[in-house]
């Protein structure tokens, strides 16, 4: 063998993060709402914020194995930033996007210091109680929030000078699809890198980690950070592109559903909480309308049986079908 | 004097009112094959588990080489060359072995922080695991994920993992526990090979592979160093023939 050809080794490596066709169907699939149901594009704005919503817990949940019973606190945080930034008079969108990103990012990175030393029961009851605080204290706030009547007066400027948010929601999904695929990738990369498989390690056996000289706890406060900023991120979206923010945004309905649905895309698959956010949204959208009472009595019906038949998700039923679906993590 | 890989000096611990370590002055030289040997209950596991900072000692200081590392860390004992294995399996089992032990070399290579580059793109790290397994027999398995191996590989797999991070010290904690009588002698002729850079103090009940591999054995005895000499001496020692042996065997 030649010393430019990649080892064995490194070519399992390699075939284990390469593009599957299925991946490239479905990101091209992702533009049919365009052309299918172009009535529909808000609503599919929404699946998208969701689906990054759903993808930043996935790192921190489905990788580095961190059960967060708040995550909305990141994701409210970033929305009520990209409000605020807005209502003040800056309404471009891509600056207000990475301002609230940062904002979300900095108070990711300062709950990590806590996130990062409790597993279990323990961390589910902080992130909660980080959650509702956060949102206890917007409630409070309400000279700065709006409070119970959300933020009034968001005016967004036109995308890149040229591109109006309209009613139809062509710039508002156009713009979420952009902002998902792009952190989609970078997802992507970071589970594939060499701190991706140092989550996985922490999630297969944390009491190992320390024995093989990981630091833990550095590793877990760095993924934490990342996924805040992409919660900011995706709350940003949702106000830049609904030109509201409500306390909704930082409550723990928000929090939970967003777990719900990660778990029923499947965790740890990196397509299971865009999957589990399609499936969420269309069915609420189309269940409510019949009787929407009972949108939670399908929901919970669903989330049982999927946890006990399909413990690993939707796409992890999927994987045992189609072997080529099946996921490296 | 010619300093110690490790040494430990007048470690205690108590659970309670049960003493599991009362003064353990412990050297362990360069390149050393020690064992570590006693009943069940004699604190052995616990020794190890205070020596790699898995427990705190109550008293009690500890050194690798001429440092003292009795405040740090597990992980950053790890870094500064003191690796242990498990009695029973701690591994990431749905990690293949590769991934495993790649992962471990990433950690002390400094590269496990890096998140915009991908995997594969450090081939050294790679390629290092890969000849650790390779030296363990483990080559043409490496690619499973951890839970398919066979137990005996998974034996080896703890030995690879703690290799992974360039030990100066390793502390294997029953390496060969539940593998059957005939593969144990292969697995302690693995150890045996081992650099002799490297310092090494197994736990083991077997007391053929300890006699056949050990060239100095230390026993305890309700959290006590009993005594500590070449097996001739210890198989000779009428206390240890008391306590431990209960006279009849190796005599």
């Amino acid at each position: 063998m030649t010393s430019f050809a990649a080892s064995e080794p490194q070519r399992y490596l390699e075939a284990q993060i390469r593009w599957r066709p299925l991946e490239i169907v479905f990101w091209l699939a992702t533009l049919l709402p365009f052309v299918l149901t172009p009535n529909y594009l808000l609503l599919a704005s929404q699946i998208a914020i969701t689906a990054l919503f759903a993808l930043s817990l996935d790192l921190i949940l489905g990788y580095a194995g961190i059960v967060s019973l708040g995550h909305a606190a990141y994701f409210g945080f970033g929305s009520y930033t990209a409000g605020l930034i807005a209502k003040w008079g800056w309404g471009e969108p891509l600056t207000g996007l990475v301002i609230a990103a940062a904002a979300a990012g900095m108070l990711g990175y300062l709950t990590s210091f806590i996130i990062a030393r409790f597993r279990h029961l323990a961390l589910i009851m902080i992130t909660l109680g980080l959650g509702l605080l956060l949102a206890e204290a917007a409630n409070s706030a309400s000279w700065l929030t709006g409070g119970a009547d959300g933020l009034q007066g968001v005016r967004m400027w036109k995308l890149l000078g040229m591109f109006q948010f309209d009613l139809y929601g062509t710039t508002a999904y156009s713009y979420s699809l952009l902002a998902l695929f792009l952190l989609f990738l970078v997802a992507r990369r970071v589970i594939h890198s060499p701190f991706g498989l140092a989550l996985r390690g922490i999630r297969e056996n944390a009491v190992r980690m320390p024995a093989i000289g990981a630091p833990s706890p550095a590793h877990i406060r760095k993924v934490y950070t990342i996924a805040a900023v992409m919660a900011g991120v995706a709350g940003a979206l949702l106000a830049q592109t609904t030109e509201t923010v409500s306390l909704e945004t930082l409550s723990f309905q928000r929090s939970a559903d967003v777990l719900v649905i990660l778990i029923l895309g499947g965790a740890g698959r990196l397509y299971g909480g865009i999957v589990g956010a399609i499936i969420y949204m269309v069915a609420r959208d189309q269940l409510s309308g019949v009787n929407p009472q009972y949108w939670y009595f399908w929901i919970g019906t669903l989330l049982v049986a999927v946890v006990i038949f399909l413990p690993n998700g939707i796409l992890g039923g999927l994987a045992r079908l189609m072997p080529s679906v099946r996921s490296r993590a | 004097m010619s300093t110690a890989a490790l040494s430990t000096r007048g470690l205690d611990k108590s659970f309670g009112s049960l003493v599991v370590a009362k003064n353990i002055e412990l050297d362990l030289p360069r390149g050393a094959r020690y064992a570590l040997i006693g009943p069940n209950g004699a604190g052995k596991t616990t020794l190890i588990n205070l020596i790699t900072g898995m427990l705190k000692p109550d008293k009690g200081r500890i050194f690798l080489e001429t440092d003292e590392v009795t405040a740090l860390k597990p992980e950053e004992r790890v870094r500064r060359g003191l690796a242990r294995t498990f009695q029973i399996n701690t591994l990431f089992p749905h990690l293949s072995a590769l991934e495993a032990v790649t992962l471990a070399v990433c950690e002390r290579r400094g590269y496990a922080g890096t998140w915009w580059q991908k995997l594969p793109a450090y081939a050294d790290a790679v390629e290092e695991a890969y000849a650790i397994l390779l030296s363990l027999r483990l080559g043409a398995s490496c690619y499973r994920p951890t839970r398919e191996l066979a137990y005996g590989q998974q034996r080896l797999l703890e030995i690879a993992l703690a290799l992974a991070t360039n030990p100066k010290v390793l502390l294997l904690d029953e390496p060969a526990a539940g593998v059957p009588q005939g593969e144990s002698a292969e697995l302690f002729s693995v150890i045996a090979d081992l650099s002799q850079d490297i310092a090494v103090l197994f736990i083991e009940h077997d007391m053929n592979v300890v006699f056949r591999f050990a060239r100095r054995i230390i026993v305890m005895v309700g959290g006590r160093i009993l005594v500590e000499g070449t097996p001739g001496e210890i198989a000779a020692d009428a206390r240890v023939r008391e306590v431990y042996l209960g006279g009849a065997h190796h005599g």
